[in-house]
């Protein structure tokens, strides 16, 4: 079938319409809290987060324990099972994060378990490599979510994009300086925990289409693009968001086009968009040294 | 009623005591210079009427309607990240953030008091500008700035003058004891560079692990004056 052809057919339409609803919002929500993570230097947060929710979904799909029939109709929930083992995850790498053993120790910790766990229980229960391969680096460009689901997504990433602009003015402050925020009565702690939760969720919602391995490349790479480009917080977080719809929409296309999986792609273009600019601000950087 | 009253207070990370025995009051309108070498406590007595430290025994008390959370606190400047993306608006912007208690949006009054407070240290020109391009001496004046917006009665400034020439110092002491004398404000200022932080100060509070020293500048002085004469032990 041919690219046009694909978007004639209803069914096809209506498959890649819901696919675009979930990977622009799950770009949007991941690149607006990748600023503050990337500024925190937390960013490999996601890392740990995926891989362990990669574990989850590996009891989710095997075991088939989250799969209702109600009414004769068959309800998953599937993914609410994986969103709170993720926000536990979540809550536990701050909880280490402030004990002795610094941050990046736990996050490890979690991410091999999480993927070597994963791997053993489709071992285990004999399902085949394509499962693994989908979990791990996501669809391919027919991304197929269940309407339930579909309303799921949709209301957590609206939530996410709520709280953050709810909270902008304050997630900004405990990010430049957390010390300075609590001795004026910001509590650091609780918008570390908030930030954390906000991308635990935001991971889930964007596992089943960019897959446990990509998803944190959509947390980093908008936000280091965008700081090459703006001085502000306020312009590195919208510029972010910018980057991060544009990255995804041409991934999903040449995802589509080339029947790639849809997050390499989508990532590729991220790391390519950040090398460009990358290239562009050290030439910048050059240039005035040269004019000096 | 002193603003803040610091009581037999005794301050440790993870129980091992780095000062103890302090005891003193800071009123309205005073300027205590807390002195003292590189590591003998200062940042650390700081860090606890601020809150941010645990008290280990003793006691810390505000009055005058003060609040522990409505102190504007400078910290070191080496503490913030140097390749942070922020204008120097949205720096200052964020010191008002305290009194807002859960609203999620600055208000006029919040702009309004950036305004004035930058234009009280002479930074309205370095609104747009990114913060991690200014000069040292901008970069401190910033941060006091978004310390006004945090309080009404008292700054506590820690090093504000570390790593500034001497042109710049002067201006920076010259600005906080305007702050003091103008606006009424009380400084606690920390510094190790005693010959020139304790010229515009009212009362010295000398640290070493213990206070060496709590008075009044003029008392101080005689104080350091005898023990010269004595050849005692001072620095
Ligand atoms: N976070 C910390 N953990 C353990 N010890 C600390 C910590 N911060 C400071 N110290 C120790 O406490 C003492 C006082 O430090 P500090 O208050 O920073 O000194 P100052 O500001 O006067 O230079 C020093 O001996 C220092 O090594
Ligand atoms: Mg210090």
């Amino acid at each position: 079938m041919s690219f046009t052809q694909m978007f004639a057919d209803p069914m096809i339409s209506e498959i890649i319409i819901k696919a675009i609803l979930v990977g622009f919002m799950v770009s949007l929500c991941s690149s607006l809290l990748g600023v503050s993570l990337v500024l925190k230097r937390f960013s490999m947060i996601g890392d740990g987060l995926s891989h362990f929710g990669f574990f989850a979904v590996a009891i989710a799909t095997t075991t088939k324990a989250f799969d209702i029939i109600l009414n004769g109709k068959q309800i998953s929930f599937a993914l609410e099972f994986e969103m709170a083992v993720v926000v536990l995850v979540a809550i536990i790498i701050l909880r280490i994060n402030n004990s002795k053993t610094k941050g990046d120790a736990a996050i490890a910790i979690f991410s091999t378990a999480g993927i070597a766990l994963g791997s053993i229980i489709y071992n285990v229960t004999g399902n085949n490599t394509m499962d693994v391969c989908t979990s791990l680096f996501g669809s391919t460009s027919i991304f197929t979510i269940s309407n339930t689901d579909l309303v799921f997504t949709m209301i957590i990433s609206l939530l996410v994009l709520a709280m953050f602009v709810v909270f902008y003015s304050r997630i900004f402050a405990v990010t430049f300086d957390p010390e300075f925020s609590k001795a004026t009565g910001t509590s650091a702690n609780f918008y570390n925990t908030l930030i954390a939760i906000l991308t635990a969720v935001t991971i889930v919602i964007g596992m089943k289409m960019m897959g446990a391995i990509m998803i944190s490349g959509l947390i980093i790479f908008p936000a280091l693009s965008a700081m090459r480009v703006c001085k502000s917080f306020k312009g590195v977080v919208l510029t972010s968001a910018v980057f991060s719809v544009i990255c995804f929409l041409i991934g999903f296309f040449i995802a589509c086009r080339f029947s790639f999986q849809t997050g390499p792609t989508v990532v590729t273009i991220d790391v390519g968009a950040f090398l460009i600019f990358l290239l562009i601000s050290k030439l910048k950087a050059r240039k005035k040294v040269e004019s000096i | 009623m002193p603003l803040i009253e610091v009581k037999d207070l005794a301050l440790a990370y993870e129980g091992h005591v780095v000062a103890k025995n302090i005891n003193f009051t800071v009123n309205e309108g005073d300027y205590l210079c807390i002195i003292g070498e590189n590591g003998s406590g200062k940042t650390t007595l700081m860090k606890a009427i601020l809150g941010l430290l645990k008290i280990y025994s003793g006691e810390i008390n505000f009055g005058e309607g003060l609040t522990q959370t409505e102190i504007g606190y400078m910290p070191q400047r080496t503490d913030i990240q140097k390749d942070f993306p922020a204008t120097c608006y949205e720096v200052v912007l964020s010191g008002t953030l305290g009194s807002k208690k859960f609203k999620p949006f600055y208000s006029k009054e919040d702009k309004k008091r950036v305004e004035e407070n930058m234009a009280i240290l002479g930074i309205e020109d370095l609104k747009k500008r990114s913060f991690q391009d200014l000069s040292g001496g901008q970069q401190q004046r910033v941060l006091l700035a978004r310390a006004l917006c945090a309080t009404e009665k008292i700054i506590l400034l820690d090093e504000p003058v570390t790593g500034l020439d001497p042109i710049v110092t002067a201006e920076m002491y010259g600005i906080i004891k305007r702050l003091n004398e103008e606006h009424g404000i009380a400084v606690i200022m920390i510094s190790h560079d005693i010959a020139g932080a304790i010229d515009s100060a009212s009362h010295i509070l000398h640290l070493h692990h213990e206070p060496l020293f709590f008075g009044t500048k003029d008392e101080y002085l005689l104080n350091q004056a005898a023990k010269d004469f004595l050849g005692g032990e001072n620095k």
